[in-house]
This record gives C-alpha cells, structure tokens and sequence, in this order.
C-alpha cells in the first residue's frame, strides 16, 4: 500500500491560492469551465446553433408575410398568375432555406444537452471526489471545531447548489443570453422606434425583477432559518419521544411545534407568493408592452413615420408581424433569466461554504522519519529490507548535516518533558506534563470529565501538536516523525466505537487491509469477538450500517478491539466504553482488551478503575496537571484523590 | 429493537395515498380552489390575447390592401384593440397576481397541516409504534419529504392546472382560426405526448435509485466525519478515498444515463415545435394565396404562437410529472405514519385514581410483535406491596426494561394483566396512570431549555421550594447551586453541557417532581458514584416512605439494600429474594457479586 497521495488523478485547481479575491461563484463556474474546456467551448457552440432555429423562424416569417403582404396590397383577385408562382417559388426558397435552419438548430440542441449532461455530472463527480479527499487530509481540529451537521450540509445541500448551477442555470443563461441579445438586434434592425420601446419595457422587468426577486429571496432564507429549528426541535422530540410519553408532555410539545409552524407558515407563505407573482408581474409587462408596440406600430404605419431600417423605409406591416413575435420571444427570455435569479441566489451560498472547505489547510506533515521494515545484519546492525524477509519494524533516520541515516529499532517507548497544550491560545489545557512509558508498560488516566486525559493521547498521535515541551518515540522527537508512519505505530481503540459500513470481516481487516481471513478470524478471537459473530446467521459476512446500529454497545466495542488487534501495533491507546453495559459483557470486553494490551505500551483512559489497578503506573489528572501518581497499592496507601475516587466519593464522569 | 418494514404500505396506490394525505388541505381547500380559479382565468386571457392581437393585425392588412379608411378610422381601430388588449393583460395580470397568492397560501397551509397532523399522529404513537420508526426516518419524514410534497402541491395547483388549460385553449384557439391548419397538432401531440411519456418512463427509476445511491454516499461521508479519529488512527485517508471515487463514479455514471435521457425531451420538443412551424409557414402562405381559402397573413403568426404554447405545456406538464413521479418515497413515507393507529388508546370509562402503589403482575406474558416466536417477558407472577424497595439485576436482553415498561403501559401485556393499586393498567387514564408511575427512563434525554424548564416537566404548577426539595434527594442540588445561573442555568440540546451522572441526577428529580405512587429508575445512576447513589437511595427511601420504588441496576450495591430483589435472565423472573439470601440461592446474582467486588490486588 503505497502512502502517497496518487489517488486523485484528475485534481481540480480550486485549491490554489488565487491572487485576486475571486468569488466563490465565479471561482467554481471558471474551475468547471477550465475542467472540461472542450466539451464547454463544444456546447457554446452548439447553443449557438441550435437558437439559430429561434432566431430563423421570425425573421424569415417577417419576410414572407411582408412580401405577401405588398403583393396583396391589390387584392388576391388582381394578381397575375405569374406574380402568383413568383410568390409560391419565393415561399418555397424560404421554406427550405428554413428547413436548414432547423436541421441545424435540432442537431446543436441535441448536441449541448447531452454534452452538458455528461460534463455538468463528470464535474459534480470531480468536485465531490476533490471535496471528499480534501477533507480526508483536513487535520483533526477542523472536525473538532466544526458541527458534523454543517459539515454535512455541504454534501448534501450546497453540492446540489452547485449541481443546479452547472446543470440549469449556466445553460439557461447561456441560451436565454444569446437569444436576448440575437433578438435585440434584430428587432433593432426591423425598427429603432419600435426597440426604443422595447428597451423601455425591459427597464421594467428589471425593476420588477430586484424589488420583486430581493423579497422573494429574504424570505426563502428567513425560510431556510426557521426550518433549521423547526428541525433541530422536531429531533429533539423524536429522541425523547418516550421521555414525552412517560411525562404525558404530548400537549406542551404540540403546543411548542405549532408555534414553530405557524412561523414557518408565514414565512414561507411570503416567500413563495413573491416568487409565484413574479412570472405574472413579467409575463405581463411583456402582454402590455406587447399592446404598446402593437399600437405604436400601427400609428407609425398610419403615419408613414420614415423608418430607419435596411428592411423597409417605412414600419410596413410585416414590420409589424414579424416584430411582434420577437417581442414576445424578447420579453420571455428575459422572464426566464429572471426565473434564475434564486437558484443563483443559492449558488452564491452553497458555492461559498463549498470553496470554504476547499481553502482549510491540509494537515501539514513535515516529518522526514519513516517507518520501514527490517532486519539484523550478520553484526547485529539494523538493516532495511523487503516485506517478506523483515523480522522488525525500525525508524529510517535521515540527517541532513552528516548525510547520515540512522536506524532505531520500534520498540514503543514514549516520553514526555514537561508538555504544556492549548487547543486555544489564550486557554491552556495541559500543564507541565512529563511522563515516560517504557516497552510493555501499561500507563492509566484518570481524572474528571475535561481533566485532559484524552487531550494527552490527542498528542501522542499528534491529531494536535504540543505547544512547548518535547515529545519522544524510541528516543526520537515526534516531530520529526512522517505523520502517517507515526500513527501506523500506534493502534487504537475509542469509547465511540465508529465502525464502517461494510461486513464484519471488513471492518476487522480495517486494521490491516492485507490481513487474511484467518488472520482476522485470529485477531477476532483474541478480542473475544468470535464467538458473539459465529453466532450471527451470516458471521463474519454480516453486513454493519450506521455505525453497527444492530450490534450491541459492547459487541461495538469488541470489533473495535479485533480491529486493532489486526493493526498489531507496538503501542495502543485505549479509551474505554463508559455506557451501561452489563457486568458479564464488561468481563468479556475487559478480557479482550487484556489479552491485546499483553506485550504492548500502552494508555488506558479508564472510566471504571476496576480495569486499570493492574497498570504500571496510574496517572491522576486534575484540570490539565497530574496530581497523582504511582501504582495502584501506592495511590491508594497515598490516600489521596486516587483512593476517594476508588472509594466511590468522586464522580468519575 | 429491530425495524419491522410495513410491507402493505409499499403496494398503496397512488389514489389512496393521495386521499390520506388531501384529509390535511382542510381550510386551504378555498385557496386552493381559488388558485385554480385565477390560474384558469389567467391562462384564459393568455391565450385570448394573441387573438385579439391577430385580428388587429389583419385588420390592418385589410385596410392596407383596401387603402379605404382614412386616418381617423384607423386609429379609431387601433386604439379600441389596443384597449381590449390592454384591458386583458391588466385583467391576466390581476389574475397572475391573485393565484400567486393564493397558491402560495394553499400550498404553504398544506405542509403546514400535514406537518402539524404528522406531528400530532406521532404524539399519539405507544411505544410499540415508536420502536417500527426510528428516530432520524421520523425527522426526515416531517421535514425535507413535506418540503418537497409542497413543492408538489404547489406545481399541482398552478403548472398542472395551467398547462392542460393552455394545452386545451390553445388547440381550441387554433381550431377556431385556421382549421385547415390546426389539424397537425391532432397528429404531433399524440406522437410527443408518448415520446415523453416513454422517456419519463425511463428516466424515473434511474433516478430513484440515483437518490438512494446519493443517500449511501453521504452516510460514508458521514461515517467519516464521525470516524475521522479511526481513519487517521490507522491511515486509511487514502483507502477511503478511493472508496468514496468508486462509490462516487457509480453514481455519476447512473447520473449521466438519466441526464441524457431527460436532455432528450428538449431536441424532441425543439424537433416538433419546428415541424409544426414549417407546416403552418409552408401550407400558410400557400393557402393566402390561394383565392378559395379564407386564410389571412395575420392567422399565421398567431397560430404559431399557439404551436408553441402547445408544445411548452406539454413539456411543463411532463416535468410535472416528472417530479411526482420522484416524490413518490416522500408522499409514501409521510402516508405509513399517518396511517400508523395508536396501539394503546385510552379506554372507554377510564379510572382517574391510582389508589396506592401496590402493583400486581397476574401471570403475564409479553411479545413486541404477535409474530415474535418467542415471549419476551414469559410467566411473571408477583405481587409487590406499596411503598416496597424492588431492585432488578440482569444479563443485557434479560428484559429488565421490558418488565418495568409493562407497570406504566408503554406497552400492552399480551397474556394475563398488570394491576396498578389494585386496577388494571388498560383501565386506566393514561395521563393518570403514567403521572401515578414515574419512569426514569434508560435513555435519559434532557430537553433544551433552563434546568428549571426540564424540572418542570414533572409537575408544571411546582413551585421553586418543591424543585429545590426533589434535586435534594436526588442529590443534584449542590452542582445545580454552583452553576452561575442556578437553576436557570440553560440546558443544550441533548444535555450536552451537563456530566452523564448531572444528566441522570436531573432525571430523577424531574422524576421526583411528580410525587408518584410509584417510581421506576431504570438503570439510572449508572455514571453516578457509589456514594452519591446510596445518598439518593436513603433519600427516597426517606423522603417518598409510601411510594413504591423499582430500581434496575447493574451495580449490586444499588439494589442491595432493597426489600426484594428480582433477578431476570432470559425473559423470565429466576429468582426472587434478599440480598444475602440470592447470594446463596442465585448462581447468576452471584457471579454478578462476585465480578464486581473483586479486591484491588487478586484481579490478575
């Protein structure tokens, strides 16, 4: 298993710092456009052909019914019969010249739908995959900082948003934008006057649209607010909905719901009525600015207004036709854009928390000691060595001044000089913490809750860096340790048990990815593990969702155990299960986790102090300084804080 | 508590999924209709419009071809279409205006009305009901899938309204004006309608499993954010990426083939639209020039016009479609929970008195579901005397829970009865039984709000003085008195901001507050020290002398002071007695003493 990111072949380059201040929008809509360049600059081209269609009909519609019109201007009965056949081979040609266009018009349109289709999904897939990796190498204080719901949302609702924008709005815009602009010069063509009016009328619509539009849109997100707590209560009542049945409290929750949906009524109802009534309000400056063209028109024709056109010197009356359609074709393509307001409106926002993700910083590692495979020379000397042959595991050392390397045997023995940590500056947590544990010794925490006993594991692993003082793996500072070399050396097991889906054999081997079967089915046995899982219908092939939901807390936690286990590593981190399972599955839990300590260093967070007397040394924690500390009989002839928590007089949670 | 499917509800038709949930439109029933209404009455003066327009037009090619009106009379002409029109548009406008409203009204009170009935229904759920659902399904089902039903609702009142109406003026529209003409559409409809019907067909079920595919890829999200300390433990940051590429490629392929499908609609649509325009400019002006026919250059442009709202209603009203078609899980969804029924509803004559706390158990026998194989709770038979101490001690599974829930009827017996001083529990006032029986429940929950709020929920007419008694006995009177705000001091959802034992001591003065008949902790003080456990026992034992208390443990040391101690293994009671006197008779209370009172230095 190589450690080095090669995964992400196709990385898109949001992630570089950009000089100017780019918009997120604009930032997304330019890495998808520079993504998938081709099939962008392809359908561009094929919207351009296929309005050609929209644009063809009026002008060449105008310019029959013109021509038929000044040929009628005597009457059907007068037209000689040649005039006549003129006319049919006239509407012929411009029929055909039609037909082309449409042939043109359907083949761009089927051709930008289904190209935008696949590349709108190729991205959203590029931007999901660039997202997803990212926020696997964010380093643990982001998820510590950060709520697991907001993190969530942006899967889930602001990728959509950015789904929407790429898959609707961008081609919307993109046709409704050249057809606007394509119709605009041709109205202005077939007539100033008349487009002067036109003009007059968008003006309105864009009125409309921002007054109209802006209230529609403060609402929706007054909306979105109200049904964040209209949520976060209705959860709240789902999970004590036996605690509401056990108090008889049904009325004062319903009382409390609808006052939240009464809130959610009003606001939603304004929301959504100022977005129904702006296509009516915009449809309808198009009917009457439709009526006023047509009126206008007709008293420019009547008065023979000179018309400064190359189509005709005056507004004619096929003018006039061919001009209406457009007007309407004008006023609907700028509905449309309208009507994209709010989907850009949520972009703006998905888009900003999607590029905010995107700019945290990855978790740094600038460690250069790796950990390799090895074995003894002849002399005794540690030498590295393939997989197959290595008998050890040993440090690669590398030192710049001398060109040296080094190589230490992986023994796990871990020191600590005088550490002091804040995961804030201005609030220290750990105080003057020095503690060593040599090869095989086995190191208790104990403490009250926000003690900083799993802040000092925190460090161990280094999901956080120490803020003075020293840490030391095998005599090695860890700093100088690669990050993932580091944490391969260490296995762990935590209260929440977080298991994966998958079966259980793949959430064992999660351990170890190239374990085999049996050397699962041999970690599960030690863990005690195996026998609740062979009597499962399907065994190790049972299939776990959401967090092995259908397993018990303790069968939860012996996984856990089989897990690290498999892993194997020389130093383990225990946290222990705190909820109330029963004394006979704590005993089989106890029994696992003891059969893995066996050889091992390791750091127990004890929650019961029944699991740890046989530790070498118990560590007794107080507001991030230790107060205690020494074996178990010393603790308690001690007397001190270690024998008032044995003796039940502190709570330990 | 295994999820039991409602097979039955997956075969619903749509038509009595559609009455269940149309019993909550209720006084949205008028907007809704009125929203019809002036949709109907807009789409009228939409169309209407282009009509009057072309006979202005030819109107005007008329006086143009004649050359006989003078000025006066033309502009005479003009001004009075122009007025008629103007009238309509302002006339479709007012309408726009009104239906946006009321449709808006209509749909919004919908959702608002369903939510409230799903709320209320699931108020009214028992136990047995709540355990079929879990907890985050019902979120889901009384947010995003009723956000999405109004959606629906929405599009149902106005775009599937609008477009049929557009549809059907439109072809009427054309018919009247050119019916020579109009005939094409009878040939293109039919073709295109089965086209999208065909695609749609297609499309949907793609989709749905795209959605449920975009489900499973944000739980491994999930699963990492929650479980990011696992995947850095053991550096798999690498293998959950390319699991998450796999997961994520599946779905963009599955993604890709329902997008192009639906991309195909616009072509087909474009296709058709083309057709029908050609016909009418080719065959149009043929027939202008033809001296039998009474086409006029006016009637073309408006017959296009109708060709093409023909063709967009169509389109609209397929996507319509398209969209129901996807809510189909949401209406389902909402629909199993509205049609759930209570399984424990007051009885008839109910009793308003609990007279004492004795309680009776008369040969029960208790299954979660009729078709479970086994009995969970078998062949209990016991009678406990009021104000008596009852401890349980049992093994995970030995239904210790199942035992107490049965006393204040979260469930119903399924043979034989449970008697509550000296009354059957289904005879009962739930209200009053349940405030006689206080439950401290094993999943304590907190609610958000100020401790005094949370208190409250036992007896809401409490005064400062009682509250401040019962957090004494429950011993959470010192911490609640070092907080800043005392006993206003806030609680967060799910009572994160208090210690897993501060949480349990609330709990049972909440409990307390009732000054119950009967009070139940169900394994309670588990992160409470011993200590303080034994001073919250002595306290109810002092302070509630004739209540009668039902302790499940884990720890020996909580119940074995108790006057009797149940130990349960297996669904059944296996033995009953003092503590020294189990000590000797009961090999499983026994090992359970023996395990937890191992002395420091003989462990290994």
């Amino acid at each position: 298993m190589s450690t080095k990111a090669t995964a992400i072949n196709k990385a898109p380059t949001l992630t570089e710092p950009t000089p100017k201040k780019k918009s997120p929008l604009l930032r997304i809509l330019f890495d998808y456009i520079k993504m998938h360049r081709v099939a962008f600059i392809v359908s561009v081209i094929c919207i351009f052909f296929a309005i050609v269609g929209n644009i063809a009909a009026p002008v060449i519609l105008g310019s029959v019914t013109t021509e038929l019109g000044n040929a009628l201007k005597n009457g059907l009965e007068n037209l000689p019969q040649s005039e006549i056949q003129r006319l049919q081979v006239m509407i012929q040609t411009n029929v055909f010249v039609l037909i082309g266009c449409y042939v043109v018009s359907i083949i761009g349109n089927f051709a930008y739908s289904q190209v935008t289709a696949v590349a709108g999904q190729e991205y959203m897939n590029d931007l999901r995959r660039h997202l997803f990796s990212h926020m696997e190498d964010l380093p643990v204080r982001y998820f510590d900082r950060n709520d697991k719901g907001d993190i969530m949302s942006v899967y889930i609702n602001d990728v959509d948003t950015v789904r929407q924008l790429i898959i609707q709005s961008l081609n919307t815009i993109m046709i409704c934008g050249l057809t606007f602009i394509s119709v605009f010069v041709l109205m202005a063509i077939s007539s100033i006057y008349l487009t002067l009016i036109v003009i007059v009328g968008g003006l309105a619509m864009v009125i409309a649209t921002k007054h109209v539009g802006g209230h529609s849109s403060r609402n929706f997100i007054a909306q979105q607010t109200i049904i964040g707590k209209q949520e976060g209560f209705v959860e709240e009542m789902m999970i004590g909905l036996k605690v509401i049945k056990s108090f008889c409290h049904e009325e004062e929750s319903k009382r409390d719901f609808d006052k939240i949906n009464a809130a959610l009524n009003e606001v939603g109802t304004k929301a959504n009525s100022y977005a129904n009534i702006l296509m009516p309000i915009l449809g309808n400056i198009g009917n009457i600015l439709y009526v006023v063209v047509a009126v206008v028109g007709a008293v420019l024709n009547i008065n023979g207004v000179f018309n400064p056109s190359p189509m005709a010197t005056t507004v004619t009356i096929g003018i006039i036709v061919s001009f209406l359609p457009m007007v309407r074709q004008f006023t609907n393509t700028a509905a449309e854009i309208a009507n994209q307001v709010n989907s850009i409106a949520m972009a703006i926002g998905g888009t900003a928390r999607v590029c905010a993700m995107l700019d945290e910083p990855k978790e740094v590692d600038d460690g250069y000691v790796t950990l390799i495979r090895a074995k003894y020379d002849e002399k005794g000397n540690i030498v590295e060595c393939p997989e197959e042959e290595s008998t050890i595991w040993a440090w690669k050392h590398p030192h710049s001044a001398t060109h040296d390397v080094t190589y230490t045997l992986l023994q796990g023995d871990i020191r600590m000089f005088d550490v002091d940590f804040a995961y804030n500056p201005d609030k220290i947590v750990l105080h003057h913490i020095s503690l060593y544990a040599k090869p095989g010794q086995k190191v208790a925490f104990v403490g009250a809750t926000g003690a900083g006993k799993t802040t000092i594991t925190n460090l161990i692993n280094r999901f956080y860096d120490i803020a003075d003082g020293k840490v030391r793996y095998d005599g090695i500072n860890i700093n100088k340790i690669c990050k993932k070399d580091l944490r391969r050396s260490l296995g762990m097991v935590l209260q929440d048990t977080n298991l994966f889906s998958g079966t259980i054999m793949d959430n064992i081997r999660y351990g170890k990815l190239d374990a085999t079967d049996e050397e699962c089915k041999a970690a599960a046995r030690l863990a005690n593990a195996d026998s609740f899982i062979e009597r499962l219908p399907k065994g190790y092939d049972t299939y776990i969702t959401n967090d092995g939901g259908n397993l018990s807390q303790g069968q939860r936690q012996l996984l856990s155990i089989a897990r690290a286990a498999v892993n194997n590593a020389p130093v383990l981190i225990l946290d222990e299960a705190t909820s109330s399972i029963d004394t006979r599955t704590e005993k089989i839990v106890t029994e696992g986790m003891d059969n893995l300590m066996k050889g091992r260093t390791v750091f127990v967070i004890a929650h019961r102090l029944s699991t740890i007397q046989n530790s070498d040394v118990i560590m007794v924690l107080d507001h991030g300084s230790i107060i205690e500390r020494g074996t178990h009989e010393e603790l308690i002839a001690k007397k001190g804080t270690y024998y008032q928590l044995y003796t039940g007089a502190f709570e330990l949670e | 508590m295994k999820k039991n499917k409602v097979p039955k509800a997956q075969k619903v038709s749509y038509l009595r999924i559609a009455k269940e949930l149309s019993k909550s439109i209720r006084q949205y029933k008028k907007p809704s209709i009125l929203s019809i209404v002036f949709i109907a009455l807009e789409t009228l003066f939409e169309c209407l419009i282009p009509f009057v327009m072309s006979m202005l037009i030819n109107q005007l090619t008329e006086f143009d071809e004649t050359g006989m009106a003078d000025s006066a009379t033309l502009l005479n002409t003009v001004l009075i279409y122009g007025g008629i029109l103007l009238a309509m548009a302002i006339c479709s406008f007012a309408c726009g205006l009104l239906s946006g409203r009321v449709s808006a009204k209509a749909s919004v009170g919908f959702a608002t009305n369903l939510r409230q009935d799903l709320f209320y229904r699931i108020s009214s759920f028992s136990f047995t009901n709540i355990d079929k659902f879990s907890v985050s399904s019902l979120v889901t089902r009384q947010t995003t899938d009723i956000t999405y039903i109004q959606l629906c609702y929405m599009l149902l009142i106005r775009i599937a309204m609008r477009s049929p109406l557009m549809l059907i003026f439109s072809i009427v529209m054309a018919a009247i004006m050119a019916p020579s003409m109009a005939w094409i559409y009878a040939i293109l409809i039919p073709i295109l309608a089965v086209i999208f019907v065909y695609l749609i067909h297609k499309a949907v079920p793609i989709f749905n499993r795209v959605f449920d595919r975009y489900d499973e890829l944000n739980e491994s999200v999930e699963e990492n954010v929650r479980g990011i300390r696992v995947v850095k433990t053991y550096t798999r940051e690498e293998f959950e990426k390319k699991k998450f590429f796999k997961a994520s490629d599946d779905m963009r392929d599955q993604f890709v083939v329902g997008e192009r499908l639906l991309a195909l609609t616009n072509p087909f649509l474009s296709f058709f639209m083309y057709v029908s325009m050609l016909f009418i400019i080719w065959f149009g002006s043929y027939q202008v020039l033809d001296v039998n026919s009474s086409i006029e250059v006016g009637q073309i442009s408006a017959l296009i016009t109708y060709g093409a709202q023909i063709l967009s209603s169509l389109m609209m009203l397929s996507m319509v479609f398209v969209m129901i078609a996807m809510s189909t899980a949401c209406l389902r969804r909402v629909y199993e929970v509205l049609i759930e029924e209570p399984t424990i509803r007051n009885p008839e004559n109910p009793v308003y008195e609990v007279k004492d706390g004795s309680i009776v158990f008369d040969h029960v026998n208790f299954k979660y579901r009729p078709d479970a194989e086994k009995f969970a709770l078998a062949d209990v038979d016991l009678t406990i005397k009021p104000g008596e101490t009852i401890g349980i001690i049992g093994g995970t599974g030995s239904s210790k829970s199942t035992f107490v829930n049965l006393i204040s009827r979260f469930y119903d017996v399924t043979e034989g009865r449970v008697l509550v001083g000296g009354v059957d529990v289904r005879d009962y006032d739930l209200q009053t039984l349940r405030h006689n029986v206080s439950m401290v429940l094993q999943k304590n929950v907190l609610f958000s709000g100020t401790i005094k709020e949370n208190l409250r929920w036992g007896n809401k007419e409490a005064t400062d003085e009682e509250i401040k008694e019962a957090c004494h006995i429950a011993q959470a009177d010192t911490f609640v008195e070092s907080f800043p705000k005392k006993y206003d001091s806030p609680i967060l959802q799910g009572g994160t901001n208090v210690s897993g034992g501060q949480k349990q001591r609330l709990c049972i003065a909440r409990a307390i507050l009732k000054k119950p008949k009967v009070l139940i902790l169900d394994d309670s003080t588990s992160a409470v020290d011993t200590k303080t456990d034994a001073f919250i026992r002595e306290g109810l034992k002092s302070s509630l002398p004739g209540t009668t208390k039902i302790i499940i443990a884990q720890r020996v040391s909580s119940v074995q002071d108790a006057d009797k101690i149940l130990v349960m293994d297996d669904g059944r009671i296996v033995n009953v007695g003092k503590h020294e006197e189990l000590l000797l008779s009961s090999p499983i209370y026994k090992e359970i003493y023996d395990l937890q009172n191992r002395v420091g230095g003989e462990q290994k």
